[in-house]
């Protein structure tokens, strides 16, 4: 078996290139006529939304706008009021299996439990994604928790537990992430460290659906920006 | 055949349904109600052994076969919504459970009042009254969950599913309750269990069953428009409909 | 079938970093066991009648104590939610939950009840029966409470709901374990209540995780 990573030097990971099956700008994803209602509130409807292959979709919009409902209509944890979703022209409802099996969605909430360490947290998540062994240790250095993988996450920062919880992104071989506010409590060399991530899956045709209320600091080959407006 | 009930799924469809059969099943509902209780109550004759007390039971016999009828009623509602996501059929599950806890509430507490005389004491655990009130525990749990979620369509889905295991559990329920109930040979009186009835106290008995069976769908019906239009307040249809 | 050992090793670190989550409804079982003869009187002989009535009555207060946090914790910090979008794990997280739930709160029970038998004056065939219907008995105890915390994970008002929803589930293992006990107090074979428990138990077995998964996804939806 390959490695998944390799530590080049002690800032950077390389991702050992692994191919995906598809060409890049094929049409991952597709939402036709979404609508969501939530407490009785129209959030959206008749939104139509694309995700290609190698695409990167930033989500913006004031609080409530309804962000996070996409994202978990995306993720296919709620089904939309109305339309339908599409994963490769298919109808998301007969290949939700596949599609599943190919999604990495971190939530609102982090997936971090605060009770255990974050080297736990993390072969946890490992094993959840079915991936069998890696170098944890090497992975949380190399996000600057070095001497923080034996103490349990309650005691870490909110920024620390962040990139406990994003660390994932680094061996996962998902194409499509769906990702809720990621950068929320992470400095500035996080945040230039998960965009320069973030590139690397791109290139590789991986694709990134993201909600965040900064602007990204760093410019992709293809990003597109969807402002959800506020509706009463 | 799925094809052809698929159109009736739609909200809309059962809000027009509901609302063209309401006025009709009520009616019909409280006239059957009122031919078979009037003439059960005053014009038949006093049973040779219970005197006039045996005429509770039409009062009690409807409601405890209708409490039981609309339990499953309610499951069969949520095993659609459960398998073919029918947002309806989750709606219809909320809006069934209290008529059917009240049906059972009404069957425990005539079967209680029947129990004064015939026993002597308000309450015996017999098996079939036993039934019943874990059956209103049943009911009471699907109303409590349906309205324990801040979201109310989180609530009908929870309902409808602790409605299919209930009614999975129902009849080991019911047959342990009676196998216990045989065990335990305590002041039970089966002597109403197998009484041959005579027409003259059948006709009306008969009456009373359909009239609490139509007033159930009639109440359904009412109780469904009101879930449908609660769900479906901001879609056009709606709105046009308040306009007009 | 994603490594359910990695998720069994999870919850079992949990329980040994959560102690008060499992030893409380333990403690809570024997003192419940204690209050009975303050209240009816300490007479041995009433204490063995009513004997299997008690054990079972605060068997059940205590699985339903310890059920009620099991996914709290892990609905609140996301874990849920995203185990369900990547639905192959969810199985195993369930199969775990499930298994974990049964050692740290049923497995208790069965290895206090020498305790129990003392504190009730239960005669060793009595405390066979009793021993071989906590045996059966307190899985299926375990999977119903679980069902129970699954469905009421995200409600606003958790507690006495659940309590609510299970106790009519309940009822059916109320009467045969009671019944096994007395059976077994008066000299009577039991075989048959054991046999009507064990297939409840395998039936249960077969269905509720499947149940607890569709009321995990409705209430992360």
């Amino acid at each position: 078996m390959r490695p998944i990573f390799t530590v080049v030097d002690s800032q950077i990971l390389v991702i050992t290139p692994q191919p995906y099956p598809v060409p890049t700008d094929e049409l991952l994803l597709h939402g036709a006529g979404l609508c969501c209602i939530r407490q009785d509130r129209v959030l959206f409807e008749q939104l139509d939304f694309r995700v290609h292959a190698g695409e990167l979709v930033q989500i913006a919009g004031k609080n409530g706008a309804g962000k996070s409902s996409l994202l978990r209509i995306l993720a296919a944890l709620v089904a939309p009021d109305d339309g339908s979703l599409y994963y490769r022209q298919q109808p998301l409802t007969a290949v939700a299996s596949d599609y599943a099996a190919n999604l990495c969605y971190i939530g609102h909430q982090s997936g971090i439990h605060e009770q255990l360490t974050a080297l736990e947290n993390l072969s946890f998540w490992r094993s959840a994604s079915g991936i069998a062994k890696a170098d944890d240790f090497a992975l949380l250095a190399e996000l600057g928790l070095a001497g923080l993988e034996d103490i349990p996450c309650r005691m870490l920062s909110a920024g620390q537990q962040r990139r406990v919880s994003l660390a994932r992104l680094w061996f996962t071989r998902r194409q499509l992430w769906i990702l809720d506010e990621p950068f929320t409590a992470l400095d500035q060399t996080a945040i230039a460290m998960l965009q320069q991530h973030f590139a690397e899956h791109l290139q590789q045709g991986g694709a990134i659906v993201l909600t965040t209320h900064q602007n990204l600091s760093m410019a992709f080959t293809r990003q597109t920006t969807l402002e959800l407006a506020y509706r009463w | 055949m799925f094809k052809w009930l698929h159109p009736y799924a739609k909200p809309e469809t059962v809000y027009r349904l509901c609302g063209r059969f309401y006025p009709w099943l009520m009616l019909s509902g409280v006239a059957l109600l009122a031919l078979g209780n009037i003439w059960g109550l005053a014009f038949t004759p006093p049973d040779y052994q219970q005197g006039d007390s045996y005429r509770i039971i039409h009062i009690h016999v409807p409601s405890a076969i209708m409490s039981m009828g609309t339990y499953s009623a309610m499951a069969i509602a949520a095993f659609i919504a459960l398998v073919w996501q029918v947002k309806v059929a989750q709606w219809s599950v909320t809006a069934i459970a209290p008529i059917g806890a009240v049906y059972t509430a009404i069957a425990l507490i005539t079967g209680m009042a029947w129990g004064k005389p015939m026993w002597g004491t308000w309450w015996v655990w017999d098996a079939r009254l036993t039934s019943e009130l874990i059956l209103l525990f049943l009911y009471l749990g699907v109303i409590a969950l349906s309205g324990a979620f801040s979201d109310r369509q989180t609530g009908a889905k929870a309902a409808s599913l602790l409605a299919v295991i209930g009614v999975i559990n129902l009849p080991v329920i019911h047959f342990s309750v009676e196998w216990w109930n045989t065990l335990h040979q305590g002041a039970s009186i089966t002597k109403f269990a197998k009484p041959s009835i005579d027409p003259s106290m059948l006709w009306p008995l008969l009456i009373s069953i359909l009239a609490f069976k139509v007033l159930m769908l009639a109440l359904v019906c009412l109780r469904l428009r009101t879930a449908i239009l609660q769900n479906e307040q901001h879609r056009p249809w709606v709105k046009a409909l308040v306009e007009e | 079938m994603v490594a359910l050992s990695t998720f069994v090793q999870r919850e079992l670190r949990l329980l040994a970093r959560q102690k008060a989550d499992w030893l409380n409804p333990v403690l809570f079982f024997v003192i419940v066991l204690s209050l009975f003869p303050l209240g009816v009187g300490p007479e041995p002989n009433l204490l063995r009648l009513m004997a299997p009535g008690i054990v079972w009555i605060a068997a059940l207060l205590s699985v339903l104590l310890a059920a009620e946090r099991l996914f709290k914790d892990d609905y609140r910090n996301g874990v849920v939610e995203q185990l369900v979008a990547a639905r192959q794990p969810l199985l195993s997280f369930v199969l775990a939950k499930l298994f974990t739930n049964w050692l740290s709160t049923g497995l208790p029970l069965v290895l206090l009840s020498p305790l129990v038998a003392l504190l009730l004056s239960i005669n060793s065939a009595e405390f066979v029966a009793m021993l071989l219907t906590l045996l059966l008995g307190t899985p299926l105890l375990s999977l119903l409470s679980v069902m129970g915390a699954a469905l009421t994970v995200s409600a606003d008002k958790g507690g006495i709901l659940l309590a609510l929803l299970i106790l009519p589930l309940y009822i059916p293992l109320l009467i045969f374990a009671s019944s096994a006990m007395e059976a077994a107090a008066m000299g009577l074979p039991y075989h048959g209540q054991l046999a009507i428990m064990l297939a409840m138990l395998l039936f249960a077995m077969a269905l509720i995780p499947l149940a607890v998964i569709s009321a995990l996804k409705l209430n992360v939806s």
